[in-house]
C-alpha cells in the first residue's frame, strides 16, 4: 500500500510519457495521477494508527543490497505522514496551475511526477541509502526543472542550486557512511540504528557524524549561512517548480534534522543542540531582515521562506537542550516544527503560485511597478491577503498553530530563544506593507495589464489556503497523529 | 587440489578469445573486404563464448598452470565484465570501421587487448604478470594509431612511449622482487619477504605498481589518456579507457593483498588513488572536446577504482566493492563514449546545443551517462561509489572517502558544463545531428541497463561478492 503510494505517480509518468499522447491528455492526466495519488494519501491516513515503539505503520521491508546491509524498507510514522500527506496536495495544487501550460508537456508531467515518487519515498524511507537515492533524486529532478522550464539567468541558478545541494548531499552520504561503520553489525537501516545508538555517549566521532549530516540538512533547508543558492533558483524557476522547491524540497532537509539527527544520534545533538538553535535564530532574524531589503517579489517570499524553516531549526534545536522538567515543553516544539513544515508547505506553495500568476500576467516580479490591484484583480486580492496572513502567523491560519507550539515549547526550554519573536515581528510588517504596495493605492504600469486570478489556478491555490485554514481553526486532527511521534523524539533525546 | 596442476581448461575463456583475435587476423586476409562482417561475427562469438565459458568456469575454482594463474571472484568478475564490455565496444566498431581497410585488424587488436587483461585480472605470478601487460598493451598501440590521422598518431606514439618506459619499470620491479623473494609467485611473497630491506623492496613494489599504473591509466602514467581518447576513433577510445583498466585494477588488488604488512602499501595506493581523482577532475574542468573530457574523466575514475585496493584485506567489503564499481563504470563509460560515437560530426561540447530536443533518447543517455558518472543515484555507478566509499571507511581510512565525496562534487562541474547545452534550445535554423544507429542503440540500452543497475545491485552484489 505505501509502496503503491510512493511509485504510482512514477508508474502515471511511464504510462502518460511512453505513448505519444496529445498535450490535453497528457495535462488532465497529470491532475488525474495527482488527485489518485492523494487519494491513496487519504486512504493512509484513515487507517493509520500511531505505531508501537520502534516500528513504523504500514512497514514493507525487503532485502535490496545485502552486501551493505541495505535494506528496501519504507514506513511512516507522525512525523512523515503528515509530510507525505502535504506533499500529495502540493503537487496536485502544481498540476492543476500547470493545466494552460503549453510548454513540452510531455517531459514536464514526467519530471514532475518522477519528482512526486521521490519527495514521497524520501519521507517514506526508513534506510539511509534508500533515504539518500530519493533525496539525491530530487536534487536531480528539480535541477531538470529549473534548467528546462525556467527563465532568467536559469542555466546559472540550476547549477548553482545543483552545485550547492549537491555538496550538501555528498556530506550527508558521509554521515551515513559514518554511522554504517559505526552500527555493530553494520547497517543502513534507520530502525536499526536508532536502537542500537551507535554513537550513544557522544564523542568527537559523533560530532563529525553528526556535523557531517547537520551540514547536509542545512544546506537543503536552507539555513544561514547556506542559503544563497534558494533566491536565484527560486526567481528563476517555473512557478510549479518554486511551489514544490519551497513547498516539499525544502522539507527534506528539515525532516532530516529530526529523523535523522535527533533520533539516531540522540546524545551528540544534545551537545550540540545549541550549535543549532543558534543558527535558527540566526535564519529567523537574518532571513526577515533580508527579506525587506527586496524589491523582487519572489525573492522576498524565498527569504521569508528562509525565516520560517529558521523556526523549525529553532525548535528542534531548541527541544535538544535537555534540562529537568522540560520534556513537555520540548514535545510542543517538535510538534510544533512538524506542523510548521505543513503549514509552511500548504502557504508558501500558495505565495509562489500566486507570484506565477503576477508574471505570467506581467512579466515582472517588481513590486514597485504594482499598485492598485484590489480594484482589478479582487480574487488575486483575496488569495494573496490570506495566503499573506497566513504566512505572518495570523490566528485562525496554520502558521499560528506552528509558531504559537514553536515558541511556546522553546521558550519554556530555552528562555533566551525568544528573540526569534523579533522574526515574527519583522516579517508580518514586511508581509502587510507588501500587501499594501500591491493591491492598494495608485495603479502601477504593470497593473493596467493585470487579469484576473482564473478558474484552474484558484482551483490549485484555494485548497491549499482552506486548509491551512482548516488546521488553524481545528488543528486536532494534525496535532493527534503528529504529538506520539514527538514524544517518541523527545524521549529519545533524554534517555 | 594441487598447485602443480595444468588444469588448461580452467583458462578456455583466453583461450578462446585469443584464438578469435588469430582467427579474425589470418582470416582478414582472406576475407573480402565486403565480406569482412563475418570476423565481426567471429569475434562477437568469442567474446559470448568467453562469456559462457567463464561463467561455466566459476564453478571449478583454484589455480590453473600450476598456480601461474587462478580461477575465483576476482578471475571471473574480470572475464566477465571484460567480455561484456568488449562486446559493446563492438557495437560502437560497426560504424566506425566497417568496410575500412583496417576492420578485420581492429577486431584482431581488440581481442588480443582483451585476452591481456583477462590475463592480468587472474595472474597469481608476477612474470605472468609481466606476459600480460605485454599482451594487453601492444595492441592498444596499434589500435590507437590505426586511424591514420595527426592527433592518431601523435596518440599513438604517446601511447607507445609511456607504455614503453613504464613496461621497463614493471619488468625492472618484477626483478628486484624476484631478488629479495626469490619467487615470483604471489602466495608465497608475503612469507619470503617478510624480513627483506624495506628499501629495495619499496623500489620494486612501486615499480611494479607504477607498471600497473599505466595500464589502469592512473597517476603517475596517465599521460597517454586524454591524447588516446581524443586522437583514436571512438570505439578505441571507449576500449582503451575500460577494458585495460579492469584487468590492470584487479592486478594491482592481488598484488597489495600478497605482500607481507612491513610497510604501508594501502597508503601507497590510496596516494595514488587521490592524486588520480584530483588530477583527472581538474584537468577535465577546461576541456571543450568530449572525448578529451571523457579521457580525463576515466583518470578520475580510476582513482575512485583504486580506493577499494587501498584498504584491500582490510575490510570484507573491499573486493565486492572494487568489482561492483568496475562492472558500473565499464557500462557508463562506455555508453558516454557510445554518445559520442553516435554523432560523428559533433566534436565540441557546444554542439550538443539542443539535443534534447532534437534526439531526446540519445540526450537522456548522455545525462544517464554522466551523472552516472557522478554517482547519482539510482544509476549503477552510485551504488559502486557507496560501495568504495563504505569500504575505504571501513578500512581505516575515513579520509579517503571523504576525498573521494569531495572530488565528487568537484567533478560534478564538468559533467554538468556537458549536460547544460543538451538541456539548453538548439539554433532553430539547424536540424538535429546526424546519427548511427548501432551506436544509438548501445547508448540506449546500456544506459537503461545501468538505470536497473541500482535496484538491481543486490543481485549484483551476491553475484560479484558471494565469490570475491
Amino acid at each position: 500500500m505505501l509502496s503503491l503510494t510512493v511509485f504510482l505517480p512514477l508508474l502515471a509518468a511511464s504510462l502518460l510519457c511512453g505513448p505519444r499522447l496529445p498535450s490535453p491528455v497528457l495535462r488532465w492526466g497529470w491532475v488525474v495521477a495527482s488527485a489518485l495519488e492523494l487519494a491513496l494519501v487519504a486512504v493512509l491516513w484513515a487507517r493509520y494508527d500511531t505505531p508501537a515503539e520502534g516500528t513504523l505503520a504500514f512497514e514493507t521491508r525487503v532485502p535490496w543490497i545485502p552486501g551493505v546491509a541495505s535494506d528496501y524498507h519504507v514506513g511512516l510514522d507522525g512525523l512523515s505522514l503528515p509530510l507525505v500527506a502535504m506533499t500529495a496536495v502540493v503537487f496536485l495544487a502544481a498540476a492543476l496551475y500547470s493545466l494552460r501550460d503549453e510548454d513540452r508537456p510531455r517531459s514536464r508531467v514526467a519530471v514532475f511526477l518522477a519528482l512526486e515518487t521521490v519527495c514521497v519515498g524520501t519521507f517514506a524511507a526508513a534506510d539511509l541509502v534508500l533515504f539518500f537515492v530519493f533525496f539525491d533524486l530530487s536534487i536531480v529532478g528539480m535541477y531538470l526543472v529549473i534548467a528546462g522550464w525556467g527563465h532568467g539567468e536559469r542555466a546559472r541558478s540550476a547549477l548553482l542550486f545543483f552545485l550547492y545541494t549537491f555538496l550538501g548531499s555528498l556530506a550527508l552520504l558521509g554521515g551515513f557512511i559514518g554511522l554504517y561503520v559505526a552500527s555493530d553489525p553494520h547497517t543502513f537501516d534507520m530502525v536499526e540504528l536508532a536502537r542500537q545508538d551507535p554513537f550513544a555517549g557522544g564523542g568527537t566521532a559523533a560530532a563529525v557524524v553528526l556535523g557531517a549530516i547537520l551540514l547536509g540538512l542545512a544546506v537543503k533547508t536552507p539555513t544561514v549561512p547556506f542559503h544563497t543558492w534558494l533566491p536565484p533558483a527560486h526567481t528563476d524557476a517555473p512557478a510549479a517548480g518554486s511551489a514544490v522547491l519551497a513547498g516539499v524540497l525544502l522539507k527534506l532537509g528539515t525532516y532530516g534534522f529530526v529523523r535523522l539527527g535527533m533520533t539516531l544520534l540522540p546524545d551528540a545533538w544534545q551537545a550540540w543542540a545549541w550549535v543549532v538553535l543558534v543558527v535558527g535564530l540566526v535564519s529567523v532574524l537574518w532571513g526577515a531582515l533580508v527579506a525587506m531589503a527586496q524589491r523582487d517579489l519572489k525573492r522576498l517570499i524565498a527569504y521569508t521562506s528562509v525565516n520560517h524553516m529558521g523556526y523549525v531549526v529553532l525548535a528542534v534545536g531548541a527541544a535538544g537542550v535537555v534540562a529537568a522538567d522540560t520534556a513537555g515543553a520540548r514535545e510542543v516544539a517538535v510538534s510544533g516544527a512538524v506542523t510548521q513544515m505543513v503549514s509552511h508547505g500548504l502557504v508558501t506553495a500558495a505565495l509562489f503560485l500566486l507570484a506565477g500568476v503576477v508574471l505570467e500576467r506581467s512579466g515582472t516580479y517588481e513590486i514597485d511597478r504594482f499598485g492598485g490591484l484590489a480594484g482589478r484583480a479582487p480574487r488575486f486580492t483575496a488569495l494573496f491577503a490570506v495566503a499573506a496572513f497566513a504566512s505572518l502567523g495570523l490566528p485562525g491560519l496554520s502558521g499560528f498553530v506552528a509558531e504559537l507550539q514553536i515558541f511556546a515549547g522553546s521558550i519554556a526550554a530555552v528562555p533566551w530563544s525568544a528573540v526569534g519573536l523579533l522574526g515574527i515581528l519583522l516579517v508580518a510588517g514586511l508581509l502587510l506593507w507588501t500587501l499594501q504596495r500591491l493591491v492598494t493605492g495608485e495603479a502601477g504600469p504593470a497593473t493596467h495589464r493585470f487579469s484576473d486570478v482564473r478558474a484552474h489556478e484558484l482551483l490549485a491555490v484555494g485548497p491549499l489556503l482552506l486548509l491551512s485554514l482548516a488546521i488553524g481553526l481545528a488543528p486536532r486532527p494534525l496535532l493527534d497523529v503528529v504529538e506520539p511521534a514527538a514524544a517518541a523524539v523527545v524521549a529519545v533525546l533524554g534517555r | 587440489m594441487g598447485t602443480m596442476e595444468m588444469r588448461p581448461l580452467a583458462m578456455l575463456p583466453e583461450i578462446l578469445l585469443l584464438a578469435g583475435g588469430l582467427v579474425c587476423l589470418l582470416g582478414g586476409s582472406f576475407t573480402p573486404r565486403r565480406r569482412q562482417w563475418r570476423l565481426r561475427v567471429v569475434a562477437a562469438g568469442a567474446l559470448l563464448a568467453a562469456l559462457v565459458a567463464a561463467l561455466v568456469g566459476s564453478r571449478d575454482p583454484g589455480p590453473a598452470l600450476e598456480g601461474a594463474v587462478v580461477v575465483d571472484g576476482l578471475t571471473t568478475g574480470t572475464r566477465v565484465v571484460v567480455a561484456l564490455a568488449t562486446l559493446a565496444v563492438l557495437l560502437l566498431a560497426e560504424e566506425e570501421v566497417r568496410d575500412d581497410d583496417r576492420e578485420s585488424e581492429t577486431y584482431a587488436l581488440m581481442l588480443l587487448a582483451a585476452t591481456g587483461a583477462l590475463v592480468l585480472g587472474g595472474a597469481r605470478d608476477l612474470l605472468v604478470l609481466a606476459a600480460a601487460f605485454l599482451l594487453a598493451s601492444i595492441p592498444l598501440y596499434g589500435l590507437v594509431g590505426l586511424r591514420r590521422t595527426d592527433r592518431g598518431a601523435e596518440a599513438a606514439l604517446k601511447t607507445y612511449l609511456t607504455g614503453a618506459v613504464f613496461g621497463i619499470l614493471l619488468l625492472l620491479g618484477t626483478t628486484l622482487v624476484y631478488g629479495l623473494a626469490g619467487t615470483t609467485r604471489l602466495p608465497d611473497l608475503a612469507a619470503r619477504l617478510a624480513t627483506a630491506p624495506a628499501a629495495p623492496l619499496a623500489v620494486g613494489v612501486v615499480c611494479v605498481v607504477a607498471g600497473l599504473a599505466f595500464k589502469a591509466g592512473a597517476v603517475p602514467a596517465h599521460f597517454w589518456v586524454p591524447d588516446a581518447a581524443q586522437g583514436a576513433g571512438g570505439h578505441t577510445a571507449a576500449f582503451v579507457t575500460t577494458i585495460p583498466k579492469v584487468g590492470a585494477v584487479v592486478a594491482l588488488y592481488r598484488l597489495v593483498t600478497a605482500l607481507p604488512e612491513t610497510l604501508p602499501w594501502g597508503l601507497l595506493v590510496a596516494v595514488l588513488a587521490v592524486a588520480s581523482m584530483t588530477l583527472g577532475n581538474l584537468a577535465a574542468f577546461g576541456q571543450d572536446d568530449p572525448r578529451r573530457l571523457l579521457g580525463w574523466s576515466t583518470v578520475s575514475q580510476v582513482g575512485y577504482l583504486l580506493v577499494p585496493v587501498a584498504v584491500a584485506g582490510r575490510t570484507s567489503l573491499a573486493a565486492a566493492a572494487m568489482l561492483l564499481y568496475l562492472a558500473a563504470y565499464a557500462v557508463t563509460n562506455v555508453v558516454a563514449f557510445a554518445v559520442t560515437t553516435a554523432l560523428p560530426d559533433v566534436r565540441d561540447l557546444a554542439g550538443y546545443a539542443g539535443l534534447g530536443r532534437g534526439r531526446p533518447a540519445l540526450a537522456a543517455s548522455l545525462v544517464v551517462a554522466l551523472l552516472g558518472l557522478v554517482g547519482t543515484p539510482p544509476t549503477a555507478v552510485f551504488v559502486g561509489k557507496l560501495a568504495v566509499a563504505t569500504a575505504a571507511w571501513d578500512g581505516g581510512m575515513p579520509w579517503l572517502s571523504v576525498a573521494l565525496l569531495a572530488n565528487t562534487l568537484v567533478s560534478l562541474f564538468y559533467y554538468l558544463r556537458w549536460v547544460a547545452p543538451v538541456l539548453r534550445q538548439g539554433d532553430p535554423d539547424v536540424g538535429p545531428p546526424v546519427t548511427r544507429p548501432w551506436s544509438t542503440g548501445a547508448a540506449t540500452g546500456l544506459a537503461v541497463l545501468t538505470l536497473v543497475g541500482a535496484p538491481a545491485a543486490g543481485i549484483l552484489w551476491c553475484a560479484l561478492g558471494g565469490t570475491g
